[in-house]
């Protein structure tokens, strides 16, 4: 009896979240599927669910008329640069808050964070100075110190949450048993810390990746990632549906793949370790 | 037991990261308050190199007594509040929902998290125009099949749109966050609830709800924080037209488009004060936790 009451409940649950879950992620869905559609095709009405001549023309055609590699490749440069860069600076600093806190250790992490809550439309004008002045306007080497700058503070904090879960005794024995500080980290923290570096890296290379701010301000041609190819396609010209949904689908497929793996570092790396 | 070597080589070592951002955030700053008190139109050739003419608070008083500051304040307030309203009562039911056993979880988990992967410029240009457009979007063909008028839906509810889109954007945070707190409440105390007779709404409200306080302070403080700042979903959809401009977009307008610096960097100002009083209170959250 109590165990029926259960299998049926549990088949409405699942029918309820599939139906909202579909919901949410059709938008996504129905991009991918018009991507394969002739424009015709794209804007048929009753929409074209299934039958359609699938074709990959549109990819072949924004490949062709806008360079899309040119783009993908500056997005994985600026993206990946600005990552490690962020990473390289980020893993001392958390080491040492973790294992050598000292009374000011929690004012520097929440003042790390604070820098982070600064407005960015604030200091757009600034930023575009000294991008101008040292020539960085529409590279990507300004892009990607500006983005390891902004996402620096996540970094640190994400490294510090996972550092601090570390246990501080298997440090000491090292020590006891002789350990340099270059070989403590090199052969005991290390390999005990890849898991969160590698998380680490995994959200802040997606961050970077959809980073939109930025990178539609200081771009132009030479070094504008996706983002901002994408936004190339906000003054419509004819039809062209199929055409952004391809290229659409081409600037979110990777990190859609990507940030399915990193679903569960997400709420303890934008949450600052405030919810685990 | 930290020596003092130790503690040197640990300073040491945090020096980069905090000089970095020390620079960044000073840098910028520091120029911003003083292009604030500055007459700077560089289309009319003020520039650094000559000096530019101190004018005090003029530009603070003219963004605020402009025309276009109050409506772009209620706009901003708008829509971080509807989003924040929107984002927290459905995540709030998706993340009940999604607590529950049933077949597939583990996909439709996935389903519902994929929104917040994909870029603003993307969700904001696929929304405008294969789900919103009056001619050709799916909502027309959805409203025509139910005999309706379609609707102009970045001109005739432009405001409602964008919040709709940045609702879709950040609901997978919401339920994300709220997911995660809510499955470490105690089921036996929810059982226990069950067994005393105690209605779902009930249950809800005395044991769910208050459970979830903190998680949904911080979805708060931190979706506030990046809704007052969001600027690529208005830039590629309306432009700041049909009153979707926000203070963001203001500044944006005044530094970039009409290069007036001073005043633009007065707005500038009037946004760090503004989101620095949300981040007042998500740091004492945050620095709490440090301490537990």
């Amino acid at each position: 009896m109590a165990r029926s009451v259960t299998t049926k409940r549990k088949m409405i649950t699942t029918a309820a979240a599939w139906t909202i879950g579909l919901i949410i992620f059709f938008p996504i869905y129905w991009t991918i599927l018009t991507s394969f559609k002739t424009e015709a095709q794209a804007i048929n009405d009753p929409p074209l669910f299934f039958a359609f001549d699938w074709t990959l023309e549109n990819y072949a055609v924004v490949q062709e008329r806008s360079d899309y590699m040119k783009f993908l490749w500056n997005s994985v440069i600026i993206a990946g640069g600005s990552t490690i860069l962020g990473i390289l600076v980020a893993i001392p600093a958390a080491w040492s808050m973790a294992f050598v806190p000292s009374k000011r250790t929690k004012d520097i992490l929440l003042w790390m964070l604070s820098t982070k809550m600064l407005p960015a439309v604030g200091v757009l004008y600034p930023i575009s100075l000294i991008f101008v002045e040292f020539n960085l306007l529409d590279t990507r080497g300004g892009l990607v110190v500006v983005l390891m700058l902004i996402n620096l503070p996540i970094i640190v904090w994400m490294l510090y949450t996972y550092f601090k879960e570390i246990p501080g005794e298997i440090l000491e024995a090292a020590r006891m048993d002789g350990a340099t500080l270059k070989e403590e980290i090199l052969y005991v923290l290390t390999p005990m810390a890849i898991p969160g570096i590698a998380s680490t890296v995994l959200l802040n290379f997606i961050l970077a990746w959809n980073e939109a701010f930025w990178t539609l301000n200081l771009t132009a041609s030479t070094a504008a990632p996706l983002t901002a190819f994408i936004a190339s396609y906000s003054s419509p010209e004819g039809l062209f549906f199929a055409k952004l949904s391809a290229a659409s689908t081409m600037a979110i497929t990777p990190i859609l793949i990507l940030g399915w793996f990193s679903q569960k570092q997400l709420v303890r790396g934008l949450t600052f370790g405030a919810v685990k | 037991m930290a020596t003092k070597a130790s503690r040197s080589a640990a300073r040491f070592m945090m020096a980069p990261a905090v000089v970095l951002l020390l620079g960044w955030m000073l840098v910028p700053l520091i120029m911003t308050l003083w292009f604030s008190f500055t007459k700077y139109l560089p289309l009319r050739g003020d520039s650094i190199d000559r000096g530019l003419d101190w004018v005090g608070f003029s530009n603070y008083a003219r963004f605020i007594s402009s025309s276009s500051f109050w409506p772009s304040v209620q706009t901003t307030l708008v829509m971080v509040g509807g989003v924040l309203l929107i984002t927290l009562v459905l995540g709030i039911l998706l993340a009940i929902l999604l607590d529950q056993p049933m077949w597939g979880q583990g996909v439709v988990r996935i389903l519902v998290i994929a929104p917040f992967f994909v870029m603003p410029t993307v969700s904001a240009l696929v929304w405008k125009n294969m789900l919103m457009d009056p001619v050709n979007g799916i909502l027309a063909h959805l409203w025509r099949f139910f005999g309706a008028e379609p609707v102009a839906w970045l001109q005739d509810a432009s405001l409602s749109s964008i919040i709709m889109i940045v609702s879709w954007q950040w609901l997978p945070f919401a339920t994300l966050i709220l997911l995660t707190a809510i499955q470490s409440l105690d089921s036996e105390q929810l059982e226990a609830a069950e067994m005393d007779g105690a209605p779902v709404l009930k249950r809800f409200w005395h044991i769910v709800l208050p459970h979830l306080a903190r998680a949904i302070t911080i979805v708060i403080l931190i979706q506030t924080i990046f809704l007052l700042s969001i600027f690529a979903e208005i830039f590629v959809t309306t432009g700041g037209a049909f009153g979707t401009r926000t203070l963001t977009y203001l500044i944006f307008q005044r530094v970039i488009d009409s290069q007036n610096i001073g005043l633009g960097s007065a707005g500038g100002v009037y946004a760090i004060i503004l989101a620095n009083i949300v981040a007042i209170f998500l740091m004492r959250i945050v620095g709490k936790n440090l301490d537990a």
